[in-house]
C-alpha cells in the first residue's frame, strides 16, 4: 500500500514534468513550415520529426528544431533570412513525407477545377510577408525595389504603387505593397531586403492575418452579395419576448 | 609467438563476436542516415522514427505511431505499413532486439556501463534504486500525455532521435541531454536508462514476447559459473539459468553477450518452440 502511493506520487510527479516540458517544447506560433504543410495544430501532432524532408531540400534551407529553437523539437521550419524557401517546381520536400505532416494535397495542382496529382509551389502558404513601413527605404523615398525583383511571383505577390512625394514636389514613392492572398511565405523578399534589419519579412499567415467574419458582405462585389442570398433563413423562435417576460410562474414559491 | 598472439587474438576476437557484429550493425545504420545527409546516398533516408528504405518503402517506429495516434491524427498508410512491417518484424521475428542491434543510445549507455565497471562504481552504490517495472508506467504515461497534450509526448524528448539528428543535423543544447543520460547510467542507477526507464524497451519487450529468435539455455551444461550474470544488462530474465533449461524471455534483448561469456556452452541463439 505504502509502495502503491509512493509509485502514485513518482508517477503524478514524472508526468507533470513531462507534460510541461512536452508543454513548452510543442509551443511553436511563430514557426514557419515547409510548403504543403497542414495547419499547425495538426502538424506538431503528425510530424514523426525523421527529417526526410530536410534531407530532400537541395537549398538547406529546412532545418530540423533542437532544443534552443523555441518550437517543437525535431520538427522542420526555416529562417528565410538566412536561406529562403527557393520554390522548387517539384518541391521534392513534399512527397517524401511520410506523415501526412506535409501533405501534397493543399498544394495540388488544379486544371479545370480539379486538383491533380501534380505539385503547383506557387499554391503554397508557408507564410505572408509584413513590411515595416518605417524601416522600409521606399517608403523614404529612396528608389528600392530588391524585394519587388526577388519575389517569384513578381507584380501578383508583391506590387507597386506609386505615390507622389510632397517633400520634394518632384519625385515618387514607390511602394511595395504584399498582396496576402497570393503571397507564398517564401521568404525571397526578406532575404532581399537591403536594410541591415528586414524590413520586409515572413510570418506564419496566423499570426500576421486578421479575419473579417462571415457576417460582412460586399455589397458591391457579385460574389460576395451572392453569399448573402444564398444563405437560409433562420426560422423565427415560436416564443416571443414578451412570453418570456411574462412567464414568472417559477419565481413564485407554492407555499 | 606471432602465432600465439593471433591465437589470442582471434579468442578475443571470438569472445566479442555478437558484441563487435552489433556495433557495426549500429553504427552502419547511423552511416547510412548520415551519407544520405551529407552525400546524398539513397539507401536508408530519415531516422530511427522513420526511415525510407531504398527509395521503396518507409519503415516506422510503431511506437510513434502509437503515440501520434493517441493524439488523435491518423497518419498517412505509407507511414502506418511502415509500422506495421516493423512491429511485426520485432513480434514475430527478432524480440527485442531493436535496443541492442539497432539503438545508438545503447552505445552511450554501455559505455557508461563499461566505465562504471573499471571505475568500480559498482552497484551497491546505486544512488537511486527503482523497479525495472517503471519502464511499463513510462510507456503508459506517455500515451496519456500525447493525448491530453496533442503532442507525441515521447517524440518530444526522445534522445534516441535527439542523438541522430544531433550527429546528423546539429545537437543544439540537446548533447546536454545525452549527456545527462550518460551521467544518469554512469553515477545514478546502474542500467538507469534502458534497464529501467525507456519506454521503447518496454514497448518492443511487450511486443516480442512470444518472438522466434530467443536465446536459450541448457541446465545440463550450466556449471554456474555466474559470467552471464556480470554481463547480463537486463539480470532478471535469466532467473532459469543453472535451474531449469529453457528459453530465455521477457526484457531479454538478443544481445547475445552471455554466449559470448558462457564457456560451459550453457546458452546459444534459438528458435523458440511455441509447445512447452
Amino acid at each position: 500500500m505504502k509502495t502503491m502511493f509512493r509509485g502514485a506520487g513518482f508517477l503524478g510527479l514524472g508526468g507533470a514534468i513531462w507534460g510541461n516540458a512536452a508543454y513548452k517544447l510543442k509551443a511553436s506560433e511563430l514557426t514557419l513550415r515547409p510548403p504543403g504543410a497542414v495547419a499547425e495544430k495538426d502538424f506538431v501532432k503528425a510530424c514523426v520529426r525523421c527529417g526526410t524532408c530536410v534531407e530532400a531540400c537541395p537549398y538547406n534551407t529546412l532545418m530540423l528544431a533542437t532544443i534552443d529553437d523555441h518550437t517543437a523539437i525535431g520538427t522542420p521550419y526555416f529562417k528565410p533570412r538566412n536561406i529562403p524557401c527557393y520554390m522548387c517546381t517539384d518541391v521534392p520536400c513534399v512527397p517524401v513525407c511520410p506523415s501526412g505532416a506535409l501533405d501534397l494535397k493543399t498544394i495540388a495542382r488544379e486544371v479545370g477545377g480539379k486538383k491533380t496529382d501534380e505539385p503547383d509551389i506557387n499554391k503554397a502558404k508557408m507564410g505572408v510577408a509584413v513590411i515595416d513601413k518605417d524601416a522600409c527605404l521606399a517608403f523614404w523615398g529612396i528608389q528600392c525595389d530588391a524585394c519587388y525583383r526577388a519575389c517569384p511571383l513578381m507584380g501578383t505577390a508583391i506590387t507597386i504603387e506609386f505615390r507622389r512625394n510632397e517633400r520634394t514636389g518632384k519625385h515618387a514613392f514607390l511602394e511595395p505593397v504584399v498582396q496576402r492572398d497570393v503571397c507564398t511565405g517564401c521568404g525571397l523578399c526578406e532575404h532581399a531586403c537591403i536594410t541591415e534589419k528586414a524590413a520586409i519579412f515572413v510570418l506564419p499567415r496566423n499570426i500576421a492575418t486578421g479575419k473579417v467574419g462571415e457576417h460582412y458582405i460586399k455589397g458591391w462585389e457579385r460574389e460576395d452579395e451572392q453569399r448573402l442570398h444564398n444563405l437560409k433563413e433562420k426560422k423565427e423562435k415560436e416564443t416571443s419576448p414578451e412570453d418570456v417576460l411574462n412567464d414568472w410562474e417559477d419565481l413564485l414559491d407554492d407555499d | 609467438m606471432i602465432g600465439k598472439i593471433c591465437w589470442t587474438m582471434i579468442k578475443r576476437l571470438k569472445r566479442n563476436r555478437f558484441l563487435i557484429l552489433r556495433r557495426i550493425f549500429q553504427a552502419g545504420l547511423l552511416l547510412l542516415f548520415a551519407g544520405a545527409n551529407w552525400w546524398g546516398w539513397t539507401l536508408l533516408l530519415g531516422n530511427y522514427s522513420s526511415a525510407y528504405v531504398l527509395q521503396l518503402f518507409y519503415l516506422t517506429d510503431p511506437h510513434a505511431v502509437l503515440q501520434v495516434f493517441a493524439t488523435g491524427f491518423i497518419m498517412s498508410a505509407d507511414a502506418l505499413i511502415g509500422a506495421a512491417i516493423v512491429l511485426l518484424f520485432y513480434a514475430l521475428i527478432a524480440g527485442r532486439s531493436f535496443c541492442s542491434w539497432v539503438c545508438p543510445v545503447n552505445m552511450i549507455t554501455d559505455l557508461a556501463t563499461c566505465l562504471r565497471k573499471r571505475l568500480k562504481i559498482t552497484k551497491k552504490e546505486n544512488y537511486l534504486n527503482f523497479s525495472r517495472k517503471t519502464r511499463y508506467w513510462v510507456l503508459g504515461l506517455g500515451i496519456i500525455l500525447s493525448a491530453v497534450l496533442g503532442v507525441a509526448a515521447f517524440e518530444v524528448i526522445n534522445p534516441i532521435t535527439m542523438l541522430h539528428r544531433g550527429i546528423i543535423f546539429g545537437f543544439g543544447a540537446g548533447w546536454t541531454i545525452i549527456v545527462a543520460l550518460f551521467l544518469f547510467d554512469l553515477l545514478v542507477t546502474e542500467y538507469g536508462w534502458c534497464g529501467h526507464l525507456c519506454p521503447l524497451g518496454a514497448f518492443y519487450s511487450a511486443a516480442g514476447r512470444f518472438s522466434l529468435i530467443k536465446i536459450k539455455h541448457s541446465a545440463e551444461n550450466c556449471t554456474l559459473c555466474m559470467k552471464c550474470f556480470s554481463v547480463c544488462h537486463e539480470k532478471q530474465v535469466l532467473q532459469i539459468v543453472g535451474k531449469e533449461s529453457g528459453f530465455i524471455k521477457r526484457e531479454c534483448s538478443n544481445c547475445g553477450r552471455c554466449i559470448e561469456v558462457c564457456d560451459d556452452n550453457a546458452l546459444k541463439y534459438s528458435i523458440y518452440n511455441y509447445k512447452n
